[in-house]
């Protein structure tokens, strides 16, 4: 299981980190969500898996610390995830304002050459 | 202690300038009032300094200690003895003149609350540098000075010499504040603290350590540079450009004195070795001849006295360079007297250009008869500076020719000494000489831009005082300054204080025939060289010494060509490079972690992975690698998969226990799709590859390739640091504490959950602040803005619609309810279910997965789907929403519970909760953290709705008339923005 999600992080962040670094606006937005997908499932993961042990307490048994996740990566990926959804808003419209006032989507506003 | 304890005093005396400065910066005082303000305060001032006597004669020291950062051992200390005392004086004395004086100088004009301001605000840096206890905090409040003098000197910025003058003295003297805090950090280090007193007691090991030489070379780079000291003397004459109050309080009493101060300061400690000697002694002697020799040939006033004051602070540095007490006596003299009289020359050089309009020597001349009484203030002052007997300059200068004929170390240099100082001392008399005759006597000026008279009677009084002063200390020195000099000398000499005698007359002695020499050879060598004088500009052969040439190269060097060049390396303006860099960076500090970890305990897995969770990765790899592919010309494509593997990414939240992630991300995931699509809109038509698609340049394939490594390589540490991470087993972490305290203290179940709104809510607040600032940061983005012009063109789907459907109805503002009715209705009405959904999700977040973060983003899909069902006009002609007040809400609701716990008496958030039973509805928890979330959900709802408004409006805000449209009228604005109006359009 550990193997096929470090996978999944890798192809996530290495497809991302690739648009990242491509030259159209429209590609680093991807590239980032792509890549916040990546982080996130990371730092989740910092937390070690485990199936059917969700962080929900039952108070009718005794407390057994090792019957739950850890809830603390998955409190700050909560965060992250909201905070990730606000930059990719904002990249949008920067985006959109970027192409409107100087006509390209190059993300050095100007096309190359020019 | 008896109130008021007086070592609290100190403390006043520098935080008091600093409070008035910055009220009067803020206040919107008037001329008068500025005025009367600054002169009240530098009068308080110096009845404080000059009430603390008490307590700092007979070597008694005033110390007050405040605890700044006691963790490395730095204290502030503000401490006051003999000598600071008398400089205090000096600074706060001379500060209320020149305010006074300024009152009646600056023009109507000038803003002069800002002036007052600065003014004290320098005061209070002078004083507290001069009553600083612990060194480093000594440095700081010396850059204040610089700080403030460069904004004093630049007042009158739109003058160009005023901003180079004022760059200049800031670059050289901030420059060796700069030396001086290393100097002094080695100075603490040397003796063990950086507390004054520590230091000044430990001599022996300071002069013995290694480190000395290097210490005292940097300190003394810090103390010549502001004391206008050769090599660095240049940037004082440039420094004149600002108004004459400054001039004449900054290098009279003041900012150039602190480089002297600090020499007297540490002179205990530092001076008698021969490396003292050398620079100190060295320095001094070519300032005081070089300043003196170039005074003469001044043609501007003020020029002629900024180089008689480098001229006598070389004096005074000479003086401190000799090493003896007596010459340190003379020294501390020197710094009183070349205070008093400079600062009177300087405000008459002042009356004498406000009168006349000019401080041209050539252009001046007898102004006797136009304004008796500042010519008769002025030439006093002149003969103080000249050395003239019955004066106190006299004094000063009679104990420096004494200790010149003293043998020191019986080098050639000291065996010149007498005569050179004599030759400075000539050369003084000459300027001074100058000064007088050419300004006050001769014929009637011509052409002078108004009628020369007498001042206001306050503007002369400053002068009239300080003049009054040279006389009193000329004639009876001592009594008058004697038991003021008689403390501050055995604050800094203890028991090394030598006996002196402070009498106008010692006899006919070498000294007085030195003075005589200089006297009338002074006056013999102006009469040869007046006319010469006159005619000059700029000293003979000491032109060709040009220090200001060689700063200026040096600026351009460093700060154009250097900058310039290293810009050109390192520098681009292309976002790709830079990110490339950050990527490389980040990925070789990650590989070398990597190698620098055990890993010999790498293993593999030994289960076999579980085929379902195996499949859902192999679909979410080949999403990521598609939308990577796809992104540059297939955007919807890309969007889908990007979707594909968020999709993925829930299901692995799910997979792994963690429900909450899993339907806040969903949530997230449909909310970011759904403005994505809105703002795909707004993208240019992607031409086909600009390189065609047969034959690429080889420069793009290496660029292809170099991106490509770089990707992948980020995509394989990735997978392996998450892989021997995750295959290590968890030591006990903090997540023990959470489980742990979640339900008794947080009265939640939801750990994650009580760790968002409880245990970090405050966390949680900044968070939300955050969210709702990118909300308004993206309406405010796209207010005004009007998109490209060749994207206003309707899309070929739009036309085939209203081709079909009539061109009544415009689909891209009025949704699909035409041509889509049943997916329109069905949309309609899943409002109240997705609000009961949204309801739902919030009360159950603090025991159950969901919370105000999905509660909002589910709500906001609610208003989303109204939108895309009825389009823009028919959902805001029926629904208000305000999302701006939905995020102030939310804010609100947030901050206010986190206030409430203060009235409880706990700290910002804590929290209360317990369960109550409600009919119908059962036990409910109703902790304050609910209403904490309730904030967050009310925020997420307006954040999200206000930035899906603001793109879709994009459609709405278009020109009347667009191509693509014939006839049809389009909706015009301000109907469309019911929704938008009352929040900021309007």
């Amino acid at each position: 299981m550990e193997l096929i999600l470090a996978i999944g992080i890798g192809v996530l962040a290495g497809s991302g980190v690739w648009l990242i670094l491509r030259p159209r606006s429209f590609q680093v937005i991807i590239g980032l969500s792509l890549v916040s997908y990546a982080v996130n499932l990371f730092i989740f993961s910092m937390g070690r898996l485990g199936t059917g042990l969700p962080p929900v307490i039952d108070p009718n048994n005794p407390m057994d610390v090792s019957a739950y996740t850890d809830p603390l990566p998955q409190a700050l990926v909560l965060t992250a995830i909201v905070i990730g959804f606000a930059m990719t808003a904002l990249f949008l419209v920067v985006l959109i304002v970027s192409r409107g006032m100087t006509g390209t989507d190059h993300v050095d506003g100007r096309e190359p050459g020019q | 202690m008896a109130f008021p304890d007086p070592s609290f005093f100190p403390l006043l005396l520098v935080a008091l300038p600093f409070v008035a400065a910055l009220a009067l910066g803020l206040s919107r005082s008037d001329r008068e009032r500025s005025g009367w303000v600054a002169l009240g305060i530098a009068i308080v001032q110096t009845i404080i300094a000059v009430a603390l006597y008490p307590q700092v004669v007979d070597g008694k020291v005033l110390s007050l200690k405040v605890a700044w950062a006691p963790s490395i051992g730095l204290d502030l200390i503000f401490r006051m003895d003999g000598f600071t005392w008398l400089f205090a004086v000096l600074v706060t004395g001379i500060g209320t003149l020149v305010v006074l004086y300024a009152r009646y100088y600056m023009s109507p004009n000038d803003p002069v609350r800002r002036f007052f301001s600065f003014l004290l605000a320098f005061m209070g840096a002078m004083l507290g540098v001069v009553l600083s206890g612990n060194v480093i905090q000594l440095v700081v409040f010396w850059e204040i000075t610089s700080l403030f003098s460069f904004l004093l000197i630049g007042y009158w910025y739109h003058n160009a010499a005023a901003r180079d003058g004022a760059r200049m003295a800031l670059t050289i003297t901030a420059t060796g504040g700069l030396a001086l805090m290393a100097g002094m950090l080695l100075l603490g280090h040397i003796a063990g603290s950086y507390e004054l007193d520590v230091i000044l007691a430990s001599r022996g090991a300071i002069q013995d350590d290694g480190l000395y030489d290097i210490a005292l070379a940097l300190i003394l780079l810090g103390a010549l540079t502001k004391s206008a000291q050769f090599p660095f003397h240049f940037w004082l004459p440039n420094a004149m450009a600002a108004p004459t109050p400054v001039s004449a309080y900054l290098h009279s009493a003041t900012m150039v004195k602190l480089g002297v101060f600090l020499l007297v300061l540490l002179w205990p400690v530092m001076a008698g070795t021969t490396l003292w000697f050398w620079i100190v002694g060295t320095a001094g002697l070519i300032t005081l001849v070089l300043g003196a020799y170039a005074a003469i040939f001044q043609q501007d006033l003020k020029g002629l006295l900024a180089y008689s004051t480098i001229s006598h602070l070389g004096l005074i540095t000479l003086l401190l360079g000799m090493s003896s007490p007596l010459a340190c006596v003379a020294a501390i003299f020197h710094i009183v007297n070349h205070a008093t009289f400079k600062a009177s020359l300087f405000m008459a050089a002042g009356i004498i250009d406000h009168e006349t309009g000019t401080r041209d020597l050539r252009r001046l001349s007898g102004l006797f008869r136009f304004m008796p009484i500042t010519a008769t203030a002025a030439m006093v002052a002149s003969a103080a500076m000249a050395g003239v007997p019955l004066l106190n300059g006299f004094l000063s200068k009679e104990m420096f020719f004494a200790e010149t004929v003293e043998t020191h170390t019986g080098t050639l240099l000291d065996r010149a000494l007498p005569y050179v100082a004599t030759l400075a001392g000539l050369f003084s008399v000459v300027y001074s000489v100058r000064f007088i005759v050419e300004t006050f006597f001769g014929p009637d000026p011509e052409g002078l831009d108004k009628e020369p008279k007498e001042p206001p009677r306050w503007m002369r009084w400053p002068v009239e005082f300080l003049v009054l002063i040279c006389l009193v200390v000329g004639i009876i020195p001592g009594i008058t300054i004697g038991p003021f000099l008689a403390t501050a000398v055995l604050a800094v000499l203890g028991d090394e204080t030598p006996y002196y005698s402070l009498s106008v007359w010692h006899g006919f002695n070498t000294p007085l025939i030195m003075s005589l020499t200089a006297l009338i050879g002074g006056i013999i060598v102006w009469l040869l060289i007046r006319n010469y004088a006159r005619s000059v500009e700029g000293p003979p052969i000491m032109r060709m010494l040009q220090g200001q040439r060689i700063f200026e190269r040096i600026m351009v060097a460093i700060s154009w060509r250097l900058a310039g060049r290293l810009e050109k390396i390192l520098g681009t303006r292309r976002l790709q490079s830079q990110i490339g860099v950050v990527l490389i960076v980040v990925l070789i500090a990650g590989i070398a972690v990597v190698l620098r970890s055990d890993m010999s305990r790498f293993t593999f897995p030994s289960v076999v992975p579980d085929p379902v969770f195996t499949l859902i990765w192999i679909a979410g790899i080949a999403c990521a690698i598609g939308a990577a592919h796809q992104a540059k010309f297939h955007r919807l494509v890309a969007l889908v998969l990007m979707s594909g593997a968020g999709l993925v990414t829930v299901l692995t939240f799910v997979w792994f226990s963690a429900p909450d992630l899993a339907i806040t991300q969903l949530l997230v995931e449909i909310v970011t799709t759904v403005l994505i699509l809105l703002g795909l809109r707004w993208m240019p038509k992607r031409e086909p590859d600009i390189y065609g698609t047969d034959h690429l340049p080889l420069s793009v394939k290496i660029r292809r390739a170099r991106d490509l490594v770089i990707a992948a390589a980020v995509g394989i540490s990735m997978t392996l640091i998450a892989y021997f991470v995750m295959t290590r087993s968890l030591a006990d972490t903090m997540a023990t504490y959470f489980l742990e305290l979640a339900y008794p203290e947080g009265g939640g179940r939801n750990v994650v959950n009580v760790i968002l709104v409880d245990f970090r809510g405050f966390d949680t607040f900044g968070e939300i602040v955050v969210l709702g600032i990118v909300a308004l940061s993206v309406f405010a983005l796209l207010r005004r803005f009007r998109p490209a012009p060749e994207s206003m063109e309707r899309p070929e789907q739009q036309r085939l619609l209203m081709e079909y459907f009539g061109r009544e109805d415009d689909p891209e503002v009025d949704g699909p309810r035409r041509y889509m009715p049943v997916s329109s209705i069905i949309m309609h009405w899943m409002f109240p279910v997705i609000v009961v959904l949204a309801a739902y999700l919030f009360f159950r977040g603090h025991d159950a997965p969901g919370g105000g973060f999905a509660a909002g983003i589910a709500m906001s899909i609610a208003f989303l789907l109204q939108y895309m069902a009825g389009g823009t006009r028919w959902v805001e002609e029926r629904l208000r929403v305000l999302p701006v007040r939905w995020i102030g809400s939310g804010l609100l609701i947030a901050a206010l519970t986190g206030l409430g716990s203060w009235v409880f008496g706990y700290p910002f958030l804590t929290s209360f909760f317990q369960y109550t039973e409600l009919p119908i509805v059962g036990r409910v928890p109703t902790a304050s953290a609910l209403l904490f979330d309730l904030g967050v959900f009310a925020l997420v709802v307006g954040a999200t709705v206000l930035m899906l408004i603001a793109i879709a409006h994009q459609s709405v805000r278009k020109p009347k008339k667009r191509p693509g449209d014939d006839d049809v009228e389009d909706a015009d604005e301000p109907q469309q923005q019911p929704a938008m109006a009352p929040q900021g359009d309007a």
